[in-house]
């Protein structure tokens, strides 16, 4: 029977073309829309590690000092830590990991006689960040919790900075030349580069993107006068540069791997105590303090540009139009065929029968549809790779979505055929025969 | 003409009747958000800016040696000035839309808070000539100011500043600024003049209370000013530019040296915006046409199914300009049932917007915008099937029965 209807369709679809390729191209126009800006907002709204995620966790601490009239940070807490709250936290090891970082932009500097300086990403950061983060080594390994404190001149770099300097051979041993002091490579990243960037926002990173070139030793890096992208006063005094370790300034972020729910609860428990304790010193204001996993984190902080999420609600609005559009031209066409339904009625087709046949046909429009949307898609996919967006490179069409599309452009001609096809099968047959 | 019997027949076809007003509801309501959205970015794109953008030429030394600033400055100051075409140059530590924010919060009492962050430019010597700031009230720096001029902590260990407009009347309402005291945590300094307003340096970051909130210090030559800011005709900038660059390239070495046109840091910064309004125009453009399709489809199959009542019509008399008009009637009435639903669509999607994106409320005006914009759009879509419907002969009445 399907193989009937499927031919009864094609014949159907071929007599009306003009008809019929105003459906599909309207169709594929909102599928392809929709499929573009939603493999984008995925892209970017998706889990940076997934099999780590749960485990990680952001505290927050309101820094404001006790002898200051106002609190400069209003209702939301301050994004990032001071340096002596950073340590306290990370010394006191009361999560299975944890480490302390801040980005900032190092000059790096080739030891090739002709190579011209550059300016790099750089993470400054404590021992834990390679195991919590799972970055994965491809030659030597991160630098031992020792070494956080000895300020020792060392650094792991990133895979495209190895290739680009040494040309991907195994540099572990060699020394390179950052902010015009010399450190030696201890340890080269695979590609790595979470999406979204997450330790990297508010710290005046990105929020998409290739990941940064050099991870250094915090104490080493501070040592040779590298100093972080973002720094905020919240004392009465501008930030001393030079003495950020004791200026009122937040500048640095902490992340704490835990394990499970009740390791979670024991540090919020911690933080909270810590806070209480701060205040008791007579070091803190107010004993606020919050604690996100990382997702919330990321939703809380709206990484996401708001662009994007328009875009996606802006392309489901366009295909509700096009399937309103669909519904309206399979409606027209098939009142058209009254006759014809009329005719196969009186010859035994059951109502269910036609039904199935104009099923079956708006489901060849959504077929083609969703092909060619698959074909629109990827067009919109190529041009927002050739966006200045930070995230342009990462815009690829993968498998789920793929399926996806088809997933979509069938439900959506299903849905747009089931009411032109219930009108088709409640034709009574009698008035359509007598009017021929 | 008489619109009863058009609201009969409507009234018989139902289904079809409500999906043109659907489809115009829903195109009317993205419509109006859309164009409302591409009005706003493309306002943005357009920040007015008190400096010469059109003539300023900027290139930035990062990783020179600090503790050099003092000679190096000078020297590369006298270098530029000597290539062809330069009327001004000066360096500075940050310029409007280098999206690297330096902000301080500024106040007219000592304990005042604020919440407006505003962004801090010290300039060189000249730096008002070599960005071609604008003078509304009061003096510039004199020489004496920027010689004694340092720079401690962000913060300016001189005695003077110059403040926007906008700052100008934010800080002191109704009052002229010349000679208040600004205060920012514990220093302060006197206005010494009020310039025309000139952008944040990431003026979307500071928001609308911050995006012309800037001040402006003297510096003599420091290690934190990064920015040299060449001043020429327009038509020579890309060349002075690319000159520059290589005069403190060879100045400079062992530091990165880069070099942009201020026109081409400017369309940099809103690259973003620019590529948004192009996306939004495309979606409004597809979306009108996928809607007139519809429109002339369904039409369409109406002109047919109805053949031969038209028939019976011009058969008893009616011209082929009763046809027309009756089929551009019924679409009027359809498409202001669609506009009318579809404004009350718009509105309600706009404060959905406002609530949780940063939106602001549409005006009132985008409303019967979008709404004659769909009536002509409808209007012209119905022209085709209604002509054919026109050109049906009388003679098809007497067929077939």
């Amino acid at each position: 029977m399907f193989a009937y209807y499927l031919d009864l369709a094609l014949r159907s679809l071929r007599r009306n073309k003009v008809l019929t390729m105003l459906m599909v191209l309207a169709l594929a126009l909102g599928i392809g829309a929709t499929i573009t800006t939603l493999t984008v907002l995925k892209l970017l709204s998706g889990d940076p590690l997934p099999q780590k995620s749960t485990q990680l966790f952001y505290p927050q601490l309101d820094p404001y000092p006790k002898d200051q009239p106002f609190s400069r940070s209003g209702k939301k807490l301050p994004w990032l830590m001071s340096y002596v709250d950073a340590m306290n936290l990370l010394h006191a090891r009361k999560a299975q990991r944890q480490a302390v970082m801040a980005l900032s932009q190092v000059k790096v500097t080739p030891q090739a006689q002709d190579g011209k300086a550059f300016y790099a990403d750089g993470v400054l950061t404590t021992s834990d960040f390679f195991p919590m983060f799972d970055a994965p080594f491809q030659y030597g390994a991160g630098w031992a919790s020792a070494d956080d404190e000895s300020r020792e001149q060392v650094v792991v770099i990133a895979g495209f900075l190895n290739d680009k300097l040494f040309g991907g051979a195994n540099s572990v041993g060699r020394t390179i030349r950052i902010e015009d002091h010399d450190f030696r490579i201890i340890g080269v990243l695979r590609p790595w580069a979470p999406q979204p960037r997450f330790y990297a926002v508010h710290l005046g990173g990105r929020d998409y993107g290739k990941g940064e070139a050099v991870f250094m030793p915090l104490q080493g890096a501070r040592a040779d006068g590298i100093t972080p992208n973002t720094v905020m006063s919240y004392g009465p005094e501008h930030t001393d540069m030079q003495h950020l370790e004791t200026a009122q300034s937040i500048w640095l972020g902490l992340w704490v791997q835990l394990s499970s729910a009740d390791e979670a609860s024991a540090y919020k428990l911690f933080l909270a105590n810590y806070a209480q304790q701060q205040v008791a010193l007579g070091r803190f204001q107010l004993s606020r303090v919050a604690f996100w996993d990382l997702m919330s984190w990321l939703r809380n902080e709206q990484v996401v540009p708001d662009d994007v999420r328009l875009q996606a609600g802006l392309a489901l609005g366009f295909l509700l139009i096009c399937v309103v559009n669909t519904v309206g031209l399979l409606l027209a066409k098939c009142l058209r065929r009254s006759r014809e339904i009329g005719v196969r009625r009186a010859l035994g087709a059951s109502r269910g029968a036609i039904f199935a046949q104009f099923m079956v046909e708006a489901g060849i429009v959504g077929v083609a549809g969703g092909m060619l949307g698959l074909g629109f898609a990827e067009l919109g996919l190529w041009g927002i790779r050739h966006q200045p967006a930070q995230y342009a490179s990462l815009a690829h069409l993968d498998l789920s979505m793929f399926l996806f599309t088809f997933l979509v452009a069938l439900v959506s001609s299903l849905i747009a055929g089931l009411l032109p096809a219930w009108r088709a099968c409640v034709v009574a047959p009698a008035p359509q025969l007598k009017a021929s | 003409m008489e619109i009863r019997p058009i609201l009969a027949s409507l009234r018989k076809h139902r289904i079809p009747a409500t999906l043109i007003v659907l489809e115009i509801a829903l195109a009317c309501a993205v419509l109006c958000n859309a164009v409302f959205m591409i009005g706003q970015r493309v306002a943005s794109i357009h920040w007015s800016n008190a400096i010469d953008e059109q003539g300023i030429s900027v290139v930035t030394v990062n990783g020179a040696d600090p503790k050099l600033a003092a000679s190096d400055i000078p020297r590369n100051l006298a270098a530029l000035r000597g290539i062809a075409g330069v009327t001004a140059v000066a360096a500075a530590t940050s310029m409007p839309l280098d999206q690297n924010p330096a902000l301080s919060p500024f106040v007219t009492k000592p304990d005042a808070n604020t919440t407006v962050n505003s962004s801090v430019y010290f300039i060189g010597s000249d730096g008002e000539r070599a960005m071609g700031l604008r003078l509304l009230q009061g003096r510039w720096f004199n020489a004496d100011e920027y010689a004694g001029s340092g720079f401690k902590n962000f913060a300016s260990t001189g005695h003077v500043a110059l403040v926007t407009q906008s700052d100008a009347n934010r800080l002191w309402p109704r009052q002229s600024a010349l000679g208040k005291t600004l205060y920012s945590n514990s220093a302060s300094w006197t206005v010494v003049g009020v310039v025309a307003d000139v952008l944040a340096q990431d003026p979307k970051f500071s928001g609308p209370g911050g995006m012309y909130s800037s001040v402006f210090y003297p510096l003599q030559p420091d290690g934190v000013m990064g920015d040299y800011v060449l001043r020429s005709a327009p038509q020579d900038r890309e060349r002075v530019e690319r000159e520059a660059v290589q005069v403190l390239g060879k100045l400079q070495q062992g530091a990165v040296v880069e070099g942009k046109t201020y026109a081409g840091m400017r369309s940099d910064y809103f690259a973003d915006t620019t590529s948004m309004v192009w996306m939004l125009v495309l979606v409004c453009v597809v979306m009108l046409a996928v809607t007139a399709f519809g429109i002339v489809g369904l039409t369409s199959f109406w002109v047919q199914q109805r053949r031969r009542q038209i028939g019976i019509r011009r058969a008893v008399g009616a011209t082929r300009g009763h046809i027309l008009s009756y089929f551009r009637t019924e679409n009027f009435l359809l498409s202001t049932a669609g506009v009318l639903a579809g404004m009350a669509l718009a509105f309600g999607i706009n404060l959905y917007l406002m609530e949780h994106y940063e939106m602001s409320r549409m005006p009132w005006y985008y409303l019967p915008g979008s709404a004659i914009a769909l009536w002509l759009l409808g209007q012209l879509a119905v022209f085709g099937p209604a002509l054919r419907a026109a050109a049906v002969p009388p003679v098809v009445a007497t067929r077939s029965v």
